[in-house]
This record gives C-alpha cells, sequence and structure tokens, in this order.
C-alpha cells in the first residue's frame, strides 16, 4: 500500500516536474522561434502572428543603405575580433598552461575580468579613452574593444582544449630537434583545433551581439547592427529590423551548430 | 639529467634553453596582456581617477557624497530589487531544470540542453525584441492570457519592471542552469542508492544528500546572475521603457547627456567595489562552507 503510495506521489512530483520543464523549454524558445515569421509579415505594425506573409520587408531590407552598411560593418568587425581574439587568446592560453610563473595566475585573473566588470562601466571608459586617439567611430576601434569581451571566453575554451592534450609530445618534437614555434604549429595546434574552432566562433558571436560598447565607441557609417537596432527599438520600431533579427538568428544558429561539432570531436580527441 | 652533473658547457646550453623557453612563453602572452592594458586597465583606471575630480579639475569627494541624494539611492535600490527578483525567479526555474538535465530520460535531456543553447546564443537584442513584441498590449501573451480568461483587458507586461523582470530571466537562465547542471552531473548517483538503501524516502535523499551537494553550484550560478543583472543595461533599457531605472542606465545619461565624467565614473566605481564584494563574500562563504565539512 505505502509503496504503490509512494510510486504515485512520485509519478506525480515527476508530472509537474515536466510540466514544469516543457513551459521552461517553451519560455527559452519562445523568442527565437517568433522572429523568423515576424520577417515575413507585411503589416505596418507589430503582430504576431503576421496577418499575412510577404516578401516586402526582406526587398526594403536590401534597398535599405543603412542597414545594409551596418550589416557589413557588423560582419567585418566580428570576422577581425574572431581573428584576432582566437590568434591572442590561443597564444595567452598556451602561455598560460605551460608557465610556472608565479605572475601566471594574476595574469589570468587580468584576461578574465572584462567577464564580470560591468560592460558599461568598460564602454566609457574606452569611449573616453578612444576620443584622445581618434578611435571613436573607426572599426579598429570596434575590433579592439569586442576582442577585449571575447579574449575570456578563448583563454577559457582554448585552456580546457590544452588540459585534455598531453604536452610530452611537443617536448618530444622539441628533442628531436623542431623549434618551440614549429613544435607548437605542427604538433599541439593540430590536436587542439576543436576547441581553437569552438572558441572561435564564440567569438564571433560575442562581437556580432555586442550592443553596449558598440552603442558608445561607434557611428554614422561605422554604426553596428546592434547600435541601429537598439535606437530603432528605443524610437520607433523599424518593421526591418526583424529581418535584420532573422538574419542574426540564423546566423548565430550556424555558429552555435558549427561549435558544437567541433566540441564534441574535441571531446572524443581527449578520450 | 639536472644541470648539475652536467658538464659546465651543458648547464650553459640548458640556461639559455631555458630563457629561450621562458622568453617564447612571455612572448606568446604578451599580445593578450598588452590588449588588456590598453582597453580594460587605462580606461577603467582613467575613470578612477577621473570620478575624483569636480567639472574645474579640483580634487574632490563631491561625486561620491553625491551619491547619497535620494534620487541615487532610489536608484541604487532599484537596482538591487531588480538583481534579487532575477535572481530568485532564475533559480526557482533553473533548480528544477537542471536537475531534468541531469536525471530525466535522455532524449528530453538532450532537447532541454539544446533549447538552452539556442536561447544563449540567440543575439540578446534579437531576444529583447521579440519579448517587444510578445509582450505587447495586443501581443501573443496578452492574447493567451485573456483567452485562457486570466484577465479581461490587455496587461501591460512591457515598458515596466514586469517586462524587465521577464527579459532578464530570459536572459540569465543559461547563466543559472549550465554551473548548476555541471555540478549536479559531478554528484555521484551512488550516493542517492546509498540514503535509499538506509531507508531515505526520495524526498528525504533529494533534501539530505543531493540538494545539499549541489548548493555550491546553485551559489555559483545566482552569484554569476546577480552579479550580470546588477550591471546590465540593454534590456532594462528597452523593456523598462524609462520606468525602471538602473545604475548602468544613469551611467549612460551621465555621460551622453549630461556629459559628467565624474558623476558616471563615480557611479561605475561603486557599480563594479559592489560587484566585487558580492563575488568576494561568496566565494569566502564558500571556502568556509568546505572548510566545515
Amino acid at each position: 500500500m505505502s509503496r504503490i503510495q509512494q510510486n504515485l506521489s512520485g509519478m506525480l512530483r515527476a508530472s509537474w516536474l515536466y510540466l514544469l520543464v516543457v513551459l521552461t523549454m517553451l519560455f527559452l524558445v519562445l523568442p527565437t522561434l517568433v522572429v523568423i515569421p515576424m520577417s515575413l509579415s507585411d503589416a505596418r505594425y507589430l503582430s504576431f502572428p503576421p496577418k499575412s506573409l510577404s516578401l516586402e520587408p526582406l526587398f526594403s531590407y536590401f534597398a535599405s543603405l543603412e542597414w545594409r552598411t551596418a550589416t557589413t560593418v557588423s560582419l567585418v568587425t566580428a570576422t577581425l575580433t574572431m581573428l584576432l581574439a582566437t590568434t591572442l587568446g590561443t597564444a595567452a592560453a598556451y602561455s598560460l598552461h605551460v608557465s610556472q610563473s608565479r605572475l601566471s595566475g594574476v595574469l589570468r585573473g587580468l584576461m578574465l575580468a572584462p567577464m564580470i566588470v560591468p560592460t558599461i562601466f568598460i564602454a566609457i571608459g574606452l569611449f573616453f579613452v578612444y576620443a584622445r586617439f581618434d578611435l571613436n567611430n573607426t572599426i579598429p576601434g570596434l575590433v579592439l574593444a569586442h576582442t577585449l569581451l571575447a579574449l575570456p571566453y578563448v583563454v577559457i575554451n582554448v585552456g580546457a582544449g590544452l588540459r585534455s592534450y598531453d604536452m610530452t609530445q611537443e617536448q618530444a618534437a622539441c628533442i628531436l630537434g623542431a623549434s618551440r614555434l614549429r613544435a607548437f604549429f605542427d604538433v599541439t595546434l593540430p590536436q587542439i583545433r576543436f576547441s581553437v574552432i569552438a572558441a572561435a566562433m564564440f567569438a564571433f558571436a560575442i562581437s556580432l551581439d555586442e550592443a553596449v560598447i558598440s552603442l558608445f565607441i561607434s557611428g554614422g557609417d561605422s554604426s553596428t547592427l546592434t547600435k541601429r537596432m537598439f535606437s530603432s527599438l528605443r524610437s520607433e520600431i523599424d518593421p526591418l529590423i526583424a529581418v535584420v533579427a532573422t538574419l542574426m538568428t540564423l546566423l548565430s544558429i550556424l555558429m552555435l551548430c558549427i561549435s558544437l561539432m567541433a566540441q564534441r570531436k574535441a571531446k572524443r580527441r581527449s578520450l | 639529467m639536472s644541470a648539475i652533473d652536467a658538464g659546465a658547457l651543458n648547464a650553459r646550453e640548458l640556461r639559455s634553453a631555458d630563457r629561450r623557453h621562458r622568453l617564447f612563453l612571455f612572448g606568446s602572452g604578451l599580445p593578450a596582456l598588452l590588449l588588456v592594458l590598453v582597453t580594460f586597465v587605462l580606461p577603467i583606471g582613467w575613470l578612477f581617477w577621473l570620478s575624483l575630480f569636480d567639472a574645474d579639475g579640483q580634487l574632490t569627494i563631491q561625486n561620491y557624497t553625491r551619491l547619497l541624494e535620494p534620487i541615487y539611492v532610489l536608484t541604487f535600490v532599484q537596482t538591487f530589487k531588480i538583481a534579487v527578483i532575477v535572481t530568485v525567479v532564475c533559480v526557482l526555474i533553473g533548480y528544477p531544470y537542471a536537475y531534468f538535465m541531469t536525471k530525466g530520460p535522455h532524449w528530453l535531456a538532450s532537447l532541454a540542453m539544446g533549447v538552452l543553447l539556442v536561447s544563449l546564443w540567440t543575439s540578446l537584442l534579437v531576444r529583447t525584441y521579440a519579448w517587444l513584441i510578445i509582450l505587447q498590449r495586443r501581443g501573443m501573451a496578452n492574447d493567451l492570457l485573456m483567452a485562457l480568461g486570466i484577465t479581461d483587458v490587455p496587461l501591460s507586461l512591457v515598458h515596466n519592471l514586469t517586462g524587465t523582470v521577464i527579459g532578464m530571466v530570459h536572459i540569465m537562465l543559461p547563466f543559472m542552469i549550465l554551473p548548476l547542471y555541471a555540478a549536479m552531473k559531478s554528484i555521484d548517483p551512488i550516493y542517492n542508492q546509498a540514503a535509499a538503501a538506509f531507508g531515505a524516502s526520495p524526498a528525504r535523499a533529494f533534501r539530505d544528500v543531493f540538494l545539499p551537494l549541489s548548493l555550491p553550484g546553485l551559489a555559483a550560478g545566482a552569484t554569476l546572475v546577480f552579479v550580470i543583472t546588477l550591471g546590465f543595461y540593454v534590456t532594462p533599457a528597452l523593456l523598462g521603457g524609462g520606468k525602471v531605472q538602473m545604475i548602468s542606465m544613469r551611467i549612460e545619461s551621465d555621460v551622453s547627456m549630461y556629459a559628467n565624467w565624474g558623476a558616471a565614473s563615480s557611479l561605475g566605481v561603486v557599480l563594479l567595489i559592489a560587484t566585487l564584494l558580492m563575488l568576494f563574500i561568496v566565494k569566502k562563504g564558500a571556502g568556509f562552507s568546505r572548510r566545515s565539512e
């Protein structure tokens, strides 16, 4: 009797858990799902579900010089950020991993710090400093700032890859006469490449999505997509935003897929 | 082999190899370090410095004493209130979710993880925009609430505190769930089995065994959520509709509307100190509980 009761109450508890989890899943995925049909709506004001479907917003997006320029700025910045952050971050992660010096703890903390310092504070600081170096409203300025934000994620990801890699292989290459640099590129890098790829995807996505710093340090022809979106969402909502949002969503899902595949391969390798 | 029993020539060779090795390590870390110094340490340091001067360049603590004025105090209170609400809601939703991801049937747990990752990777501005549409007066959320008969008139769900909290919870949930999931995953199921073998009911085993073991993950997730929410800007600025005033928004308006760098800097410094203090307290607390075990 008590056993049945226990099972029953267990099942009831489980069904509560199921209900809660399914509702949370809906809550989590709803915004991503809403965006795509919105971009195919021809209504002038925003309603969901759209009253009728049309490709009109898509055409007007391609016709708009402003949004096209912003798209280019964002994609160029994200690509350059990905390259710079992945290179610097991988080199730094390697240095932190191998070095036994007491300083490396401090350096590690310094490199991870941008994760916890409020971005708005970094943003106004950069705005202030950039004004003295004419870096406001420039793509190099954006790339440097976004690289700073992406760096911790690269260091963490590549660091994890290095931990599951056997360093003695690189030492073996060195004993056989390879230079340190050569040993890294020919022996170590190929084996941690999936962690590096995953880190690169992170860096790209972080740059593409970054809004707070871009809000301050980008403007005019160097405005990023996020800056334009933010300004538009604040005043009157341009129906074109739905198209931009869809574009960004598809792009980030692509990044997620690549990074998941890379992470899976990295894990398999370490087993 | 050590340098001592090798010949003197060999020792010199080893020393220079060691030097080259150090140089290589230093060189590979240097570019990243320089970047962090120039784009992070310099700006933050400069703002610290600016916060100590008034508009005429006189040394003053007035930027800080001003923060005791009611308007600033109100902002601080509201910011902490929002951070507390968001953290509590994230704990209440995130704990069962992470638990399900650890113990639920495999395919559903994978789906739960997939949904979480898609949400995390979707642009934060895109998600905020989607909430504007869903929560608006004639949006989906109100349609649903009215169809269910919960309300007769559309509720104002956005451009206020409600909208801000909904949007923030949505953005912060992955930061709650992922550390919690990692902690739960590392709890050996053998503990629960042992508890059951000694006659503990599942509820008791959960309360006395699983829950305490998952607390470090819960603390890590909650801290992360709290700290990030404290300094968040984009979502409250868009979903709060001017009715919600957080520290980050006051920093923004101090700079872009009044060009008052002293005021903005001092606010930023206080925000940063609050953040660090929070992290310090949690770290101390975690260290203490580990020692007391």
